[in-house]
């Protein structure tokens, strides 16, 4: 089950991308972290324990909400609109689990 | 004669908004650099994109404030060389280091007014860091910007004012508030009951908020301790301590926090001098009533020079712009200046009463236990720094992150630095104060590796 749960702009205008490649839609407005959390439950997993997390803060303060683009980019996620076609990756190859 | 660069207002919170009307009203065209997309800063912090919510809605009763100050910073226009979006990450020899979107530019400036806002203070519990926890601004930006709830039934648990305000607006928006789990004692709220003659809406406000939700179905339990979060992957439950038993209670989202924490590396980097303030149990940069810093021609205004929440930041922000005037040999008004620090002297006396009646759980530190998580970057658990502490001798926060790493990781302390500076102080039995503070290293927040190198503005400035 989805971690977030969207009360308002429900109608508003459709953006897709995906999650570790599975299609998904978010909405004009949305954060990245928004976005995906309405999905998922988690944003990705730490470095060290492989811990799942899915930010803190949600003002760009902590760090905790990182996440990378398929092409290698990374965004913090609180703070980054969702774009059409963003290919989010929350699960790295190689990594804990 | 070379012209005078512009002064620079970091942050478009409610003091960077009445810092820079003030300055603009002078005939100045203030730079003013906001992390933020649009301005209001995180109190009244606006949508990406309208959701059919009026400023009432999102508000409550601060929106005619809210409104008041967007409109009027929308209408300063061009009078401002305004950059959203934009993090300031260096400060040196009179020159800002900002990045947007990629590419970091340098510029000088002249006079320079810090309005860097505030985070919430955390103490580390066990399950912090599982998905479903957020601090109480987190949870307030998820419903209040994003129209989001971080579950269907949420807990919020800590201590402040924000606790009971977070809680009543999510009620408010139909989520299920399971409870309102306060580390104060009963008898700390009748501290509000002295600050009720300084602050009749206020005070009045924040208990109607407490009786609604306890009518609403929401228990609010004072005096709780021993607060962990516990779930497979995600929050499934919160357990705490309270009325001398462990009581625990399913959820799917905690808000949690322990009042606020300014932000003041950037003042750091400006050279300010530091000096420890009790109440915020902080160093904090050092001011004067007007907002000047320790450095001449830095002024700080707002949360991140200490706590006291919007209005107070309004008024600073004004003030400190006021001195940057008086300074700079411009016209100003010092009555006005003197009504404004008249109203800073009474919200400061509101806010050692509230302080008293949401205090920080400070005995909590030396309770951390050994196995959670100190500092969720590196992921250092308190143990860890209690071994270091140990075997090292340290009494020094900056020793203390060099042989550890607590504060040197991705968040640069924000997060971690205040339970260290606890966990130092309550093992090492010296004053919270007397354990020094993290400093500032730029760039303050991750930057790209190739925005390292700015592009340098003043050798393209058609003034030189």
């Amino acid at each position: 089950m989805p971690l977030l749960h969207r009360l308002v702009r429900t109608d508003s205008a459709v953006i897709r991308f995906t999650i570790d490649g599975t299609p998904c839609q978010g909405h004009a407005g949305d954060t990245v972290l928004t976005a995906v959390l309405c999905h998922a439950e988690r944003l990705r997993r730490s470095e060290f324990t492989g811990s799942p997390r899915a930010g803190f803060c949600q003002m760009g303060a902590c760090q905790d909400c990182w996440v990378q683009l398929d092409s290698g980019e990374r965004l913090r996620a609180c703070t980054t609109p969702l774009a059409e076609g963003m290919h989010i990756i929350t699960q790295r190859r190689g990594s804990h689990a | 004669m070379r012209e005078r660069p512009p002064p620079l207002i970091v942050g478009a919170g409610p003091a960077g908004i009445r810092a820079a009307i003030t300055l603009v009203a002078a005939g100045l065209r203030p730079v003013v650099v906001d992390e933020g997309h649009a301005c209001g800063g995180q109190i009244y912090r606006q949508p990406l994109a309208a959701d059919k919510r009026d400023d009432r809605a999102r508000y409550g009763s601060e929106a005619a404030k809210a409104s008041r100050l967007h409109r009027a910073f929308a209408a300063l226009g061009s009078d401002i060389d305004y950059r959203p979006n934009t993090l300031l990450w260096n400060l040196r020899d009179g020159a800002a280091d900002v990045l947007r979107d990629g590419t970091s530019r340098r510029f000088a400036y002249d006079g320079l007014i810090l309005a860097t806002g505030a985070t919430d203070r955390v103490l580390p519990i066990p399950g912090w860091t599982l998905p479903g926890v957020f601090t109480l601004g987190g949870a307030q930006i998820a419903l209040k910007a994003q129209g989001c709830a971080i579950g269907r039934r949420v807990v919020f648990a800590g201590a402040g004012p924000l606790l009971y305000l977070v809680a009543w607006q999510y009620m408010k928006a139909g989520v299920d508030v399971a409870a309102v789990l306060d580390a104060a004692p009963l008898p700390a709220k009748l501290n509000l009951l002295r600050a009720l003659p300084l602050a009749p809406g206020i005070v009045l406000r924040g208990l109607r908020m407490a009786a609604e939700l306890a009518f609403g179905g929401t228990r609010v339990q004072f005096g709780v301790s021993g607060l962990r979060i516990e779930g497979e992957g995600r929050v499934a439950r919160i357990v705490y301590h309270a009325g001398g038993r462990e009581r625990a209670m399913a959820c799917d989202g905690v808000g949690y926090g322990l009042n606020l924490r300014s932000e003041t590396q950037a003042a750091d980097l400006a050279g300010c001098a530091f000096r420890f303030d009790p109440r915020d149990r902080a160093h904090l940069p050092e001011r004067d009533a007007a907002g000047r810093s320790s450095v001449a021609g830095v002024y700080l205004a707002g949360d991140g020079a200490r706590i006291a929440g919007a209005d107070a930041a309004e008024a600073a922000g004004e003030r400190a712009a006021l001195a940057l005037l008086e300074d700079r040999g411009l016209p100003h008004d010092p009555a006005r200046a003197a009504d404004l620090e008249h109203v800073l002297a009474r919200i400061d006396r509101l806010r050692d009463l509230l302080e008293a009646a949401f205090p920080f759980p400070s005995h909590g530190a030396g309770d951390i236990a050994d196995d959670t998580l100190l500092c969720r970057c590196e992921e250092i658990r308190a143990g860890d720094a209690r071994r270091a502490i140990a075997r090292f001798s340290l009494t020094e926060m900056n020793r203390l992150k060099a042989v550890t790493r607590i504060g040197m990781g991705r968040c640069q302390g924000r997060m971690c630095g205040a339970a260290a500076a606890e966990l130092l102080a309550a093992q090492t039995r010296r004053d919270i104060g007397a354990v020094g503070r993290l400093r500032a290293q730029a760039p303050i927040k991750p930057i790209p590796l190739a925005a390292g190198l700015s592009i340098d503005e003043r050798q393209h400035d058609p003034a030189h």
